[in-house]
Parts: structure tokens; C-alpha cells; sequence
């Protein structure tokens, strides 16, 4: 009887990668080899771009500015500014200096109320400008309709002065003093004591400039349409009336006589109606009264970067889909026995397929939007849309901002996927949280409530590619029908972090206590 | 799909009355309706459609400011505003009709006792729709009867063309039972994009994208002209116009005419899902 020995079948094939990178191969593997998947993923990149050059939007909507986005003033450094006012002026040439004391601010309806209607950005004040085009760079100091006085330059700078409203119980004293290209303004309550509110150097001013009193007024505030709300209340045109007396130019070079001007309004509404009380300067007396409308200041009509991010939406949808089934499609096969037998670690099976779809995804919104911006910026320009540029560093956040976005969803997906073990259940809860409420946002609540939303719910990363600044001292439509969101992108973007990063913790520990 | 009839002449599925198509239609239904009453899932998304109703529109009322001479808030809109959400619940009860069974291969048994697949599809509809509407009836009822309660509180009082609040009048009454037939419509266009698609996770992706995004692109990218022709047109603008009461004269189309669409598309792709289940495989 002879002995057998028995060996034991040794593959000769050589041991699988092991470890986490071996991990990250095996889901990579999982997720490339899918066709559905692969396909969701390639409409992923490409949906943003495309839907971006499929945009047909028009200038034709009029912004409170009466800007029709077709085109705008471009201002001191290339912005687009609107500049519209009423000024009595005159020439200086070199250094000089001009004070007076305004007694009323008062705004009417052209064919309404005889009301007071004074906005609380009503302006009328003194100012020194680079000639009467729109778009001159100038400074000026300004009582307002209910912001105190403010000292301003190059539309885009703002100081605030004395506070309280202008009237003839309590009148402001202005001052603007001119030396080479700096400019300094004051108020006073007393036209003796003067505070100094800001000096300011604006660039390439010439020797000879225009000094004036100007008044203007934007109209009374227009809110956006919100389904919830029946009427859409259109705003009037305010015109606003500044009068003024101990009018003192002091200059070596001063003519003596004012001219009087209109800047910029020939392309606003008023101009056009022509009915009411018309801009226009009186003087008796030596008591001056100017009467303007419009604003100085930045200009937000036309269309901005975001624009051309519409599609990023339908990117998103099908990239829910497919990190959704990433994960749940473990569950339905039964494929999450065997990813778990080869992978007893079950954190680190997680990690990798976070790591995986976070990549995959971080590459495709990177790429989506990177083809997107010039692709509409491109098509929005040849429709003839007012586009906002902005510089390259913002351009690059909002690119590297959307890939963030794009990957932080994918993950969310696919963590409330794990956690719901479903992909439809996981997905419809993806849609509801991110994409429904910022189209209530949008288009359906009130702006408070709109606001609210988009503080709170995971769609507040969508302020990532927020570029359009706000202006606290512009009155305009900030609310988010209007494409303002209440946080900063930054802000938006940790909030979003904040839910992504807890669904994936609550994952890990479900994942590690419930059987497979 | 043709050995239950190949004992027939030929000629016998046509010549066959009403009353003969009712007798074989009523246990299929009784089996769908077996199916749908033994998952507690759905029980629960029902219920849940329900809270979803009341408590978003209760917050929607509770949070309305409204100054009694400017106010304009649209008190049907505002006090069904849970619709919006609670649509998504019913896309899911519609999707799971029918995906669910192809997930679990429950569909090959279905057809082998039933091969007739619009016997199936119809009785899953039917069943699919009255539960729906009826849940998404006393949701509606009950919210629009809590903003009867709190709406005038908050500034929102009748107005001219809106003679009442109460949800036994028009418009308030004709806003709230038509955002339950809205939620049995949403169903039902769920059902028919998963019989379709035969994927669960695929047609939830798709009937969410076509309720919330169409009218995202038309309102960002489509010239005004267009805008209102997509209104018209978008399945969820055009059947949430029912919820109007206010400044009707501004909508698109009539309420009624906006639920129309909304069945139209539902019918259409209903239609869709039929013929494709006659000439597909069951997976």
C-alpha cells in the first residue's frame, strides 16, 4: 500500500493587486464596464456644454435699469455701468474746489401721485466728471433719499457720509475740492465745520473737467416674478428733485455760467414717454432745483457668466442616476456578498467607490464646464446679449467651483444610496433635495422664502457659479428669480460639503452594522 | 402572448363582448390590487404623499406676509405649494407599479397568468390612479381648508374675482381636487415611462428630469416668444396651472386646459408603454 501524498492546488497566476489601490482598480472596473453607466457618465460632460449651445435667450428683457441687455455703458475699467443723470455744469481747468448746501430731496411719478416718492437711492449732490458721455470717470458727493450722505466714484466705490435725510430743517453742506486727479469730499451740517469723507485718486483725469450739481433717481422697485404671486408689479420711473443754494466755486479758471445737461437719458424711458414733469434746471435767486432720473452706478442687465451653466442641471440628473446605481446596483445583484467577502473592510469599500465616483464625476463637470463657458459665451454674443466678462481667476473658480459641485453630488448620491439601499428611492430623493429646490427658487416662491431655500438645502452649492456682484448701495433685484443667491459661492459650496460629508458618515455606519 | 388565445378561432378576441372583457379583466385586477395592498411600501409613500401636502403647504401659509392692499399672493398656489414635493412621491408609487416587478422578475410571472399586457397595464393604471387621487384628494382638501384657516391671518383676504377661500367654492374647490387628479396624472406618467424603460432607477431620472427641468431650460434659455409655448406644453407648468385662482387671465391656458396636457402626455405615454410591452420581451 503505497502513500499518496496530496499537495494542495497552489495557483501559479500571480496574486491580485492588493490593498486599497487593488480596491480602487476592482470599483474602477465596475463602474467602466457598464454601458449604461459609461453613457451617463459621458452625458454628464457633454450635456452642459451642449444645452449651453442650444441657449436662444434674448435681450429683449428690460432690467430696472431700463438696460435692454443688448448692450451696455462701459465704464472706467471696463465694466458696464449705467450713468444716467441730469447735471448743471461748468468747465474746470486745474485745481479748484466747489461747496453748496442742498435743502430737498424730493421724488415724483411722472403722471402719478403728487406723494413724495423719493427712492432710498435718490441721489442729488455735487459732482466732478471726465465730460458729460456716459461712462466718464467722475466722483461725487451726494445727499440720498434715505441713505445719509454718501461719497462715490467710479460707480463701482462708495463711502457713506453723515447720516439723516435731507430737508430744509436739516440741510447738508457738500464740498468737492479738486487737487491734480485726487479728489476729496466733504459734508457738514453748518457749511463751516467740514468732515472729510474720502479722498480718492481717479487715474488720467484731465486738466480740464466738468463740475456740477446733478440729481437722478432709479424708479420704484420692481420684484420679480414669482408664480405664487398673481400680478407681476411692474416699477414706474421716480424723478427726483434736488434744490440747492450757496452754490460757491472757487477757481482760477471758471466761466461763470452753468450749462445744463442730461447724461445717458436719451436711451432711458423717461426720455422717450415724455409726459409729466420733465428732467430739467431751474434758477432764481440763486437757488438752483435740477431734476434727473436714472442712476450712477454699476449696471447688472445683460447676461452673466451663470448663463451659460443651465445645462450643468441635466449633467447632474444623469450623474445622480448612475452614482445611485454604482452603489445600489450592489444590493439589487447580490454583487454586495461578493465585493464584501473579497473586501471584509468594509469602510475602505466605500472609500473606494467615493473615491472612484467622486473622481470620475470631479473629471466630467471639469471638463462640461470648462466647454460650456466659451461655448455660450460665444453663442450668447452672436445673439446679440450684453455679456458680462469676467476676469480669469473668477473664471477658473466657477470651472474648478462646478467640478467640486458636480463631484460633492456625486457622492451624496451615492452615500443616500447605500443608506436607502435603493437606487430609485436614493435618486428621486437626490432630485427632490438638489434640483427642486432651486426651481422653486426660482420660479415658483416668494424671494424671502426663495432665499430661505437656498440657504438651507443642499441646492445652496449652486451659488458656486454665482459671478454677478451685489451692490449695497445699488437698489436693484438681489433676489434669487432674479439669479442672486443669499450665500457667497464658497459659503454655498461648504454647505452643500456639510451634507455630503454626513449622508457619507451615516453610510459608513449603516454600511458596517447592517447585514449585506 | 398568444397561447391564451390559440384555443379561439381566430376571429373570437374581436367578436368577444363587453361583458366577456370585463369578467377576464376584473381578476387581473383584483391581483394587482393584491400585490399593491400586501406592500407596506406603498402605504407608506402614500401616507407620506399625504403629509407631504399638508405640512409643506401649512408652512407655506404660516410664512405668507401679505400687505391687505398690495397683496397679490395667489392663495390656491400657496397653500397647495406641498403638490411640488409631494409629485415626486407619486412618480415613485407610479415607477414601482411596474419596476419593481422587473427588478424582482415578478413581471414573467405576471405575464405568463396574464399574457394579455394591456390587461396588466390597464388594471396596474387604474388602481394606480384611483389610490393616488384618492389620497391626493383628502391631502389637497385638507390643505386648502388650512389656508382657509390661516391665510387671512396673514393678509391674504378675498379679493376681487376670488369670491372665497373656502375649499367648497370655485376656485379654491376646483384648485385643490384638481392638484389630487394632478398627483394620480403625475402617476400614472410614471408608470408609463417605467413599463417603457423597464428600470426603475432610469425612469425616476427620467420623469423628474422632464417635470422640474423643462421648465428650468425654457425659463433660462428660450426666447420669450417660446416661453410661453413651453409653458403650455411642459408636463408640470402646464397641469400645476389647475392650482391657479387668481389673475387667470394672465396663465398660459385655462386651468382646465393645463390639466388636459398633463393627461395627454400621461395617455401618450401610456400608449407608448403598451406597444412596446406587446412587442418586447418581458426582460
Amino acid at each position: 500500500m503505497s502513500t499518496t501524498v496530496l499537495t494542495p492546488y497552489n495557483s501559479t497566476a500571480a496574486d491580485g493587486r492588493a490593498g486599497f489601490a487593488g480596491l480602487l482598480h476592482a470599483e474602477w472596473t465596475k463602474l467602466r464596464t457598464v454601458r449604461g453607466w459609461l453613457i451617463a457618465l459621458l452625458l454628464t460632460m457633454v450635456l452642459t456644454p451642449t444645452i449651453a449651445a442650444l441657449d436662444h435667450s434674448e435681450c429683449t428683457v428690460v432690467s430696472p435699469s431700463g438696460n435692454t441687455g443688448c448692450s451696455a455703458t462701459i465704464g472706467p475699467g471696463g465694466i458696464a455701468v449705467q450713468d444716467d443723470y441730469y447735471v448743471l455744469h461748468q468747465t474746470l481747468s486745474g485745481d479748484g474746489d466747489i461747496s453748496a448746501r442742498i435743502t430737498s430731496l424730493t421724488g415724483t411719478v411722472p403722471g402719478g401721485s403728487t406723494h413724495n416718492m423719493v427712492q432710498p437711492w435718490s441721489k442729488a449732490g455735487l459732482i466732478i466728471t471726465d465730460g458729460t458721455s456716459p461712462g466718464a470717470a467722475y466722483a461725487a458727493v451726494m445727499g440720498t433719499g434715505g441713505n445719509g450722505v454718501h461719497m462715490q466714484y467710479d460707480y463701482v466705490h462708495d463711502t457713506a457720509g453723515m447720516p439723516g435725510a435731507v430737508s430744509s430743517a436739516s440741510p447738508r453742506w457738500l464740498r468737492l475740492s479738486r487737487s491734480g486727479d485726487t479728489i476729496t469730499g466733504y459734508d457738514s451740517a453748518d457749511g463751516t465745520n467740514w468732515t472729510p469723507i474720502e479722498s480718492v485718486r481717479l487715474a488720467g483725469l484731465p486738466d480740464s473737467v466738468q463740475v456740477g450739481m446733478f440729481a437722478t433717481s432709479p424708479g420704484t422697485t420692481t420684484s420679480s416674478s414669482s408664480s405664487l404671486a398673481a400680478n407681476t408689479s411692474g416699477g414706474s420711473m421716480v424723478l427726483a428733485t434736488g434744490t440747492f443754494d450757496h452754490v460757491t466755486l472757487r477757481s482760477p479758471t471758471a466761466s461763470g455760467s452753468w450749462t445744463a445737461s442730461s447724461v445717458g437719458m436719451a436711451d432711458s424711458p423717461a426720455a422717450a414717454g415724455g409726459q409729466g414733469p420733465a428732467v430739467g434746471a431751474g434758477h432764481a435767486g440763486g437757488v438752483f432745483t435740477v431734476t434727473g432720473a436714472g442712476d450712477i452706478g454699476p449696471d447688472n442687465g445683460g447676461t452673466p457668466v451663470e448663463q451659460t451653466l443651465t445645462g450643468l442641471f441635466a449633467a447632474l440628473a444623469a450623474l445622480i442616476v448612475v452614482a445611485a446605481m454604482f452603489m445600489a446596483g450592489e444590493y439589487r445583484r447580490g454583487v454586495i456578498r461578493v465585493t464584501l467577502a473579497a473586501h471584509p473592510r468594509r469602510g475602505r469599500v466605500l472609500a473606494a467607490k467615493t473615491l472612484v465616483i467622486g473622481t470620475a464625476a470631479f473629471a466630467c463637470g471639469l471638463v462640461g464646464v470648462a466647454l460650456a463657458l466659451p461655448i455660450g459665451e460665444s453663442i450668447l454674443r452672436s445673439n446679440g446679449n450684453y455679456f458680462h466678462s469676467v476676469s480669469t481667476l473668477t473664471e477658473v473658480r466657477v470651472v474648478a467651483g462646478a467640478a467640486l459641485l458636480t463631484a460633492l453630488i456625486g457622492v451624496l448620491a451615492l452615500s443616500l444610496a447605500a443608506i436607502l439601499r435603493s437606487s430609485a428611492a436614493a435618486i428621486t430623493c437626490m432630485i427632490t433635495c438638489v434640483v427642486l429646490p432651486y426651481v422653486l427658487a426660482k420660479m415658483v416662491l416668494p424671494s424671502d422664502a426663495a432665499e430661505w431655500l437656498l440657504r438651507v438645502t443642499p441646492a445652496a452649492g449652486f451659488a458656486v457659479g454665482q459671478t454677478m456682484p451685489r451692490y449695497t448701495f445699488v437698489s436693484a433685484d438681489y433676489s434669487p428669480a432674479a439669479g442672486y443667491y443669499p450665500l457667497s459661492p464658497w459659503q454655498g459650496i461648504a454647505v452643500l460639503a456639510v451634507y455630503t460629508v454626513a449622508a457619507l458618515t451615516l453610510a459608513s455606519v449603516l454600511l458596517r452594522r447592517r447585514d449585506a | 402572448m398568444t397561447s391564451a388565445t390559440s384555443e379561439r378561432p381566430a376571429s373570437g378576441i374581436v367578436l368577444r363582448t363587453s361583458t366577456t372583457v370585463l369578467r377576464s379583466w376584473a381578476p387581473v385586477l383584483r391581483a394587482e390590487w393584491t400585490k399593491f395592498r400586501t406592500n407596506t411600501g406603498n402605504w407608506w409613500l402614500l401616507g407620506g404623499l399625504v403629509v407631504l401636502v399638508i405640512a409643506l403647504g401649512a408652512v407655506s401659509d404660516a410664512v405668507t406676509g401679505c400687505a391687505a392692499a398690495t397683496c397679490d399672493t395667489d392663495p390656491g398656489k400657496t397653500s397647495l405649494i406641498g403638490v411640488y414635493a409631494a409629485q415626486a412621491v407619486a412618480a415613485i408609487l407610479g415607477v414601482q407599479a411596474i419596476g419593481a416587478e422587473y427588478h424582482t422578475g415578478m413581471i414573467r410571472t405576471t405575464f405568463t397568468a396574464m399574457p394579455h399586457r394591456i390587461s396588466v397595464l390597464s388594471a396596474k393604471a387604474v388602481l394606480l390612479a384611483v389610490t393616488v387621487a384618492c389620497a391626493g384628494l383628502v391631502a389637497a382638501q385638507a390643505a386648502a381648508w388650512l389656508g382657509q384657516l390661516v391665510l387671512p391671518g396673514r393678509g391674504v383676504t378675498p379679493a376681487d374675482g376670488l369670491p372665497s377661500l373656502s375649499p367648497l367654492h370655485e376656485p379654491m374647490l376646483r384648485a385643490a381636487c384638481g392638484s389630487g387628479l394632478y398627483l394620480a396624472l403625475i402617476a400614472l406618467l410614471s408608470l408609463g415611462v417605467a413599463a417603457s424603460m423597464r428600470e426603475s432607477a432610469s425612469a425616476i431620472g427620467v420623469v423628474l428630469g422632464l417635470l422640474f427641468l423643462v421648465p428650468l431650460f425654457a425659463d433660462a434659455l428660450a426666447p420669450a416668444t417660446w416661453q410661453r409655448h413651453l409653458e403650455q406644453i411642459a408636463p408640470m407648468t402646464a397641469g400645476l396651472e389647475i392650482q391657479a385662482t387668481t389673475n387667470l387671465a394672465a396663465l398660459p391656458t385655462s386651468p382646465w386646459a393645463g390639466l388636459g396636457v398633463l393627461a395627454a402626455w400621461s395617455a401618450c405615454v401610456l400608449a407608448i408603454a403598451q406597444i412596446l410591452l406587446r412587442r418586447r420581451d418581458s426582460q
